[in-house]
C-alpha cells in the first residue's frame, strides 16, 4: 500500500493574522487515483492546496513525494517536484496557440524549433485524445478544450500529482463528461489526481477517495463506497446525524391572511448564470431561505429574483399584479431590497463614508435631482448607527475601516432605509462574529413579525432552521426540494441536499 | 513636556501629509518661494492700456488667472471624467479644435471672410456645445459599453479630431471681425480684469451648484469605487460614466469659443494642443487618483491654476517653449512617485518611526 503513495503531507500548520487556516492537517494521494478534496467555504481547501503549490509557505508540517521530502517555497518548486495545477480560471493565454501554451516558460535557450514543439504537441493532444490541433489559436477552441489543454500541459511536465481547482464549473454536461474521461485516462496512466468541487454528483461519478476537511481541520479520509452522500453531507457541514434536535419554534411567525396573494412570486425564473428554471413565491410576513452547498445556485436564485443577474426566463408578480424586474432598480421601486453574498466585491463602497454608504440605496431611488440634506443624511445615519449598534468612529469614517461585521451591519442599514416589502439576505452572517450574528437573526424574525418578507440564506444550517419556516433546497443548480413543519430538520436537509436515498446506492 | 510637544507636531504633520490640499498647496508655495527669491518682479501687477485702449492688468499673475482659467474649466470634466471612468479622456484638445471650428462655421456662415457674423455668437456657442456634447458621448459610450481603456478609447477621437474639425471648415481658416467675439477671450471695455477668469468663476458657481443640489458627486464616487456594487444599488454605470463624458464634452466647448476668441480665428493643427496632458496634470496634483472613485473638484481646479503658475514661471526663466514639456515631465514624475502608494507607505512608516523616536 505504502509503495503506491505518491504524495504525502503531515501535521500541516498553517496560519494568517486571526485566522489559523491549517490545524495539523493530514493528506495522503496514491498513484492512480482520484482523490476528492471536500469542505464547505472556509474549512481550508484552498489553503491545503496553495501550500501544496507553492502559493503560500507551511508554518509547520511535512510534504513528501515519492517518500522523499521536498520544500515548496514556490510554485516553480512545486512544479519542479512534480505537482502541477489547473485552476478554475484558464490561466493560459488564450492569444496564443495551443502548442505555444503548453511549451511556454519551458523552452531551454533561445533558440526555439517551432516545427518540432507542434509535433509533440500534438502527439500528446492525440494520446490524450483532446480534440485541438498544436497551431490552432487557444481562443478558437471552446472552455473545455481550453481545460483540457492545461491539463495536457500539466501533464507533460511529468506530473505525478495533478491538482484540478474546481476544473468543471464553466461546463456544461458534455464538456464535463470528456474532462472525466480524460482523467480517468490519466489515472490509468498512474497520475494521482486531486479534485476539488462543489459538484457532489461529479465526486460520486470519477473519484475513489474523499478527504473532507472543516474548519481547518482534517475531518478524515473515506473510500468512496463507504460514505453515502448523506454522510459526506453531514461531515462538511460538522453535525453528526443522531445529533440532531429539531430547534424550530422557538420563535413565533407572522400569520399570514388566508386568500392573500404573495408578496413575490416568480415563475419560470431563470438567468444567465446558468441556475435552471425555477418557482418561488414568498408570503407577507414569511421568512423562508435557499439552503444547499455551496455553488448549488442558492445565491444565483435570489440574484435572478433582483435582476442582479440578466434574467432570461420568467414572469415575476408582486402582490399579485404582473411585474418586469430587469435590472436592481427595478427590483428597488418595486420594494426589493437585497444585501449581496459578497461584502466587499458586491455591497460596500469602500472609499466613501459610513454615511454615504448606509444611505445609498435610498437616495437613488429618491433620483439624481433630491439628494438628501446634510441633516437628512446625518440623521438616517445616526439612527442606523444607534439602532444595529455598528462600532464606527464617526459617520465620516471611509466605510473599509470597519470591521466586517460593522460594514455588514451598514450595508442591512442600507436597505432597512429602503424600507423594502421584500428583503433578501444572502450570508449576512458569514465572517462576522457570533454576537452580531444572533443580531442580525434576531433582526430577522423582528422585522418579519412586522410584517416583512425575508428571503435568508446562510451557509450554516443551524442558522437557518432557527429563523425560516420554509427552506427551499438546491443542488446542482436545481431546486430539489422544498421543506416546511415536520420536514425542517438537519436530518431531512441533508438527505435532501445529498440527493435522496435512492441515490445514495451508487 | 518637550516630548508632548514634540509628538503633537508629528501628528500634526502627519494629518497634513494626509490632506488632500497638501500636494497642491506645497507645489504653490514651492513655486511663489522660487519666484520670491529669484526674480521677485514676477509678482509686480502694472495698468496698461491694450490694443483696442482700454486700460488693463497685466503681469505673470494677470497671465496666470488669464491661462489657467482655461485649464480650470477642462479639469473640471477631467475630474468627472477620472473619477466615474478610471481613466482619462486625452482627446480634449481635438475636441476643442472640433468646438471651435464648428463655432467659426456657425459665426462665418459658407463664406469664411465674412463682414458681419452670421448668427449671434450664442446660438453659435450652443450648437457647438452640442455637437461637443456629442464626441463627448460618443467616447463615452466606448467606454462605458464597449469597456475600451478610456485612453485608448478617446485616443480615437485624438487622432482623428484634427481633421474632423479641419474638414468641418473645408480646411479654410474663417476670420470673425466681430468685436464683442473678442471679448470673450480678451477684456470686456472697462473691465481690466480678463474676460475667461470670469468664465472659471461662473463653471465653477455652476459645478459647485450641481454638486450641491444633484446626487452627482455620490454617484459618480460609487461608480468609480466600485462598479459591481453600485449596479446593485440601482445605479446604472454606463450611463453615468457617458454623463461624465458629455460634462467634459461641454467643458471643452467652452474652452474651444475662449480658444477660438483669443485668435478670432483657428489653427488646426496647434490650437489647444497637449491641452489635455496640463487637464490631466490638474486632476492629478489636486491630489485626486488617477485610478478614479473619490474626488475633490476645488483640489482639481487649484491643480490647474498651479500648472499655470508653473508654466508661466518657466517662461519667465527663458525657457524655451519646446523644452517647457520636458521640465513638466520632471514636475508630473515628481507628483506620480509622490502619490504611489508605495512611496505613500514609506512615508507613513517613516512617520511612525519618527514618532516611535521622538516618545
Amino acid at each position: 500500500m505504502s509503495d503506491n503513495v505518491v504524495l504525502k503531507m503531515r501535521n500541516i500548520h498553517k496560519r494568517f493574522p486571526g485566522v489559523y487556516a491549517l490545524q495539523g492537517v493530514d493528506f495522503t494521494l496514491r498513484k492512480g487515483e482520484i482523490h476528492a478534496l471536500m469542505g464547505e467555504n472556509g474549512a481550508g481547501k484552498s489553503t491545503l492546496i496553495k501550500v501544496l503549490t507553492g502559493v503560500y509557505t507551511k508554518d509547520e508540517g511535512e510534504i513528501s513525494i515519492d517518500d522523499q521530502v521536498v520544500a515548496i517555497h514556490s510554485p516553480q518548486q512545486a512544479q519542479n517536484a512534480g505537482i502541477s495545477t489547473v485552476y478554475q480560471e484558464i490561466t493560459l493565454c488564450p492569444n496564443l496557440s495551443v502548442a505555444e501554451n503548453m511549451y511556454i516558460g519551458r523552452t531551454e535557450g533561445v533558440y526555439q524549433n517551432w516545427k518540432k514543439v507542434n509535433a509533440d504537441a500534438d502527439k500528446i493532444l492525440q494520446s490524450l485524445d483532446i480534440p485541438a490541433k498544436a497551431t490552432q489559436q487557444l481562443s478558437s477552441c471552446s472552455i473545455a478544450v481550453q481545460q483540457m489543454v492545461a491539463i495536457a500541459r500539466a501533464v507533460d511536465m511529468d506530473c505525478k500529482v495533478l491538482i484540478l481547482d474546481e476544473p468543471t464549473s464553466s461546463l456544461d454536461e458534455q464538456e464535463v463528461a470528456k474532462l472525466f474521461k480524460l482523467m480517468r485516462d490519466l489515472k490509468q496512466r498512474g497520475v494521482g489526481i486531486i479534485f476539488v468541487t462543489h459538484f457532489l454528483d461529479q465526486v460520486y461519478e470519477v473519484c475513489d477517495r474523499i478527504t473532507v476537511m472543516r474548519d481547518g481541520q482534517l475531518v478524515g479520509e473515506y473510500i468512496i463506497e463507504e460514505l453515502p452522500r448523506v454522510q459526506l453531507v453531514s461531515k462538511m457541514l460538522g453535525k453528526e446525524l443522531d445529533d440532531m434536535s429539531d430547534i424550530h419554534g422557538e420563535y413565533q411567525t407572522y400569520e399570514a391572511e388566508a386568500g392573500e396573494a404573495p408578496v413575490f412570486e416568480a415563475s419560470g425564473l431563470a438567468s444567465d448564470s446558468g441556475i435552471k428554471p425555477f418557482d418561488f413565491h414568498i408570503n407577507k410576513g414569511e421568512v423562508n431561505g435557499f439552503t444547499g452547498l455551496l455553488g448549488s445556485g442558492r445565491s444565483e436564485c435570489v440574484r435572478a429574483i433582483f435582476g442582479a443577474d440578466r434574467v432570461t426566463h420568467g414572469n415575476v408578480k408582486m402582490n399579485g399584479k404582473e411585474v418586469k424586474i430587469s435590472k436592481p432598480i427595478d427590483a428597488m421601486r418595486n420594494g426589493i431590497a437585497y444585501l449581496p453574498e459578497d461584502r466587499k466585491v458586491d455591497g460596500i463602497v469602500g472609499d466613501l463614508s459610513v454615511r454615504d454608504n448606509l444611505i445609498l440605496a435610498a437616495q437613488v431611488l429618491k433620483g439624481f435631482l433630491k439628494p438628501f440634506s446634510k441633516a437628512e443624511a446625518n440623521k438616517f445615519a445616526d439612527e442606523y448607527i444607534k439602532l444595529l449598534s455598528i462600532k464606527t468612529a464617526s459617520a465620516d469614517t471611509p466605510i473599509k475601516s470597519l470591521s466586517g461585521g460593522n460594514q455588514q451591519k451598514v450595508i442591512v442599514a442600507r436597505w432597512l432605509l429602503t424600507h423594502p416589502e421584500y428583503l433578501i439576505l444572502d450570508e449576512p452572517t458569514r465572517g462576522i462574529d457570533v454576537g452580531t450574528k444572533v443580531d442580525i437573526q434576531k433582526l430577522v424574525l423582528k422585522l418579519a413579525s412586522e410584517g416583512m418578507s425575508v428571503t435568508f440564506i446562510s451557509s450554516e444550517l443551524d442558522e437557518m432552521l432557527r429563523t425560516c419556516s420554509r427552506l427551499i433546497v438546491m443542488r446542482d443548480l436545481n431546486v430539489v426540494g422544498e421543506l416546511t413543519g415536520q420536514d425542517m430538520n438537519q436530518s431531512k436537509v441533508m438527505s435532501t441536499i445529498a440527493g435522496g436515498e435512492k441515490k445514495n446506492a451508487e | 513636556m518637550q516630548n508632548n510637544k514634540s509628538s503633537a507636531v508629528s501628528v500634526f504633520l502627519g494629518k497634513l501629509v494626509r490632506q488632500q490640499f497638501f500636494i497642491p498647496l506645497t507645489a504653490l508655495f514651492l513655486l511663489a518661494l522660487f519666484n520670491l527669491i529669484v526674480d521677485p518682479s514676477f509678482f509686480k501687477i502694472t495698468i496698461n492700456t491694450n490694443s483696442a485702449g482700454n486700460p488693463v492688468l497685466s503681469g505673470a499673475l494677470i497671465t496666470i488667472l488669464d491661462n489657467g482659467s482655461e485649464f480650470a474649466i477642462l479639469a473640471i470634466g477631467m475630474t468627472l471624467v477620472t473619477a466615474a471612468s478610471k481613466g482619462q479622456d486625452i482627446s480634449v484638445g481635438a475636441a476643442t479644435a472640433i468646438a471651435g471650428s464648428i463655432l467659426l462655421r456657425m459665426l462665418c456662415g459658407t463664406n469664411s471672410r465674412p463682414e458681419t457674423i452670421q448668427m449671434p455668437i450664442i446660438a453659435a456657442f450652443l450648437i457647438s456645445c452640442v455637437v461637443a456634447m456629442l464626441f463627448g458621448a460618443f467616447n463615452g459610450v466606448l467606454v462605458a459599453y464597449f469597456k475600451i481603456q478610456p485612453m485608448v478609447a478617446t485616443l480615437i477621437l485624438y487622432t482623428a479630431g484634427r481633421s474632423i474639425a479641419a474638414w468641418f471648415n473645408n480646411n479654410e481658416l474663417p476670420i470673425v471681425t466681430d468685436a464683442v467675439f473678442s471679448y470673450i477671450g480678451g477684456f470686456i471695455p472697462g473691465i481690466p480684469i480678463p474676460t475667461p477668469f470670469f468664465i472659471a468663476v461662473a463653471c465653477i458657481i455652476i459645478i459647485t451648484l450641481v454638486l450641491k443640489f444633484t446626487n452627482l458627486r455620490l454617484y459618480t464616487q460609487s461608480v468609480g469605487i466600485n462598479e459591481s456594487s453600485a449596479r446593485l444599488n440601482g445605479l446604472n454605470p454606463a450611463a453615468i460614466k457617458i454623463l461624465s463624458f458629455v460634462i467634459m464634452g461641454l467643458c471643452v466647448a467652452v474652452v474651444g469659443l475662449i480658444k477660438v476668441s483669443r485668435l478670432s480665428t483657428i489653427n488646426y493643427s496647434v490650437i489647444a494642443k497637449d491641452i489635455e496632458m496640463d487637464a490631466i496634470l490638474a486632476v492629478a496634483l489636486g491630489g485626486n487618483s488617477l485610478s478614479g472613485g473619490k474626488f475633490n473638484m476645488a483640489a482639481s481646479i487649484m491643480g490647474a491654476y498651479i500648472i499655470q503658475f508653473l508654466t508661466t514661471t518657466l517662461y519667465r526663466r527663458q525657457v524655451p517653449s519646446d523644452a517647457l514639456p520636458a521640465y513638466k515631465a520632471v514636475v508630473v514624475i515628481i507628483l506620480v512617485v509622490m502619490s504611489a502608494p508605495v512611496v505613500r507607505e514609506y512615508f507613513a512608516s517613516l512617520m511612525k518611526k519618527l514618532k516611535k523616536e521622538v516618545a
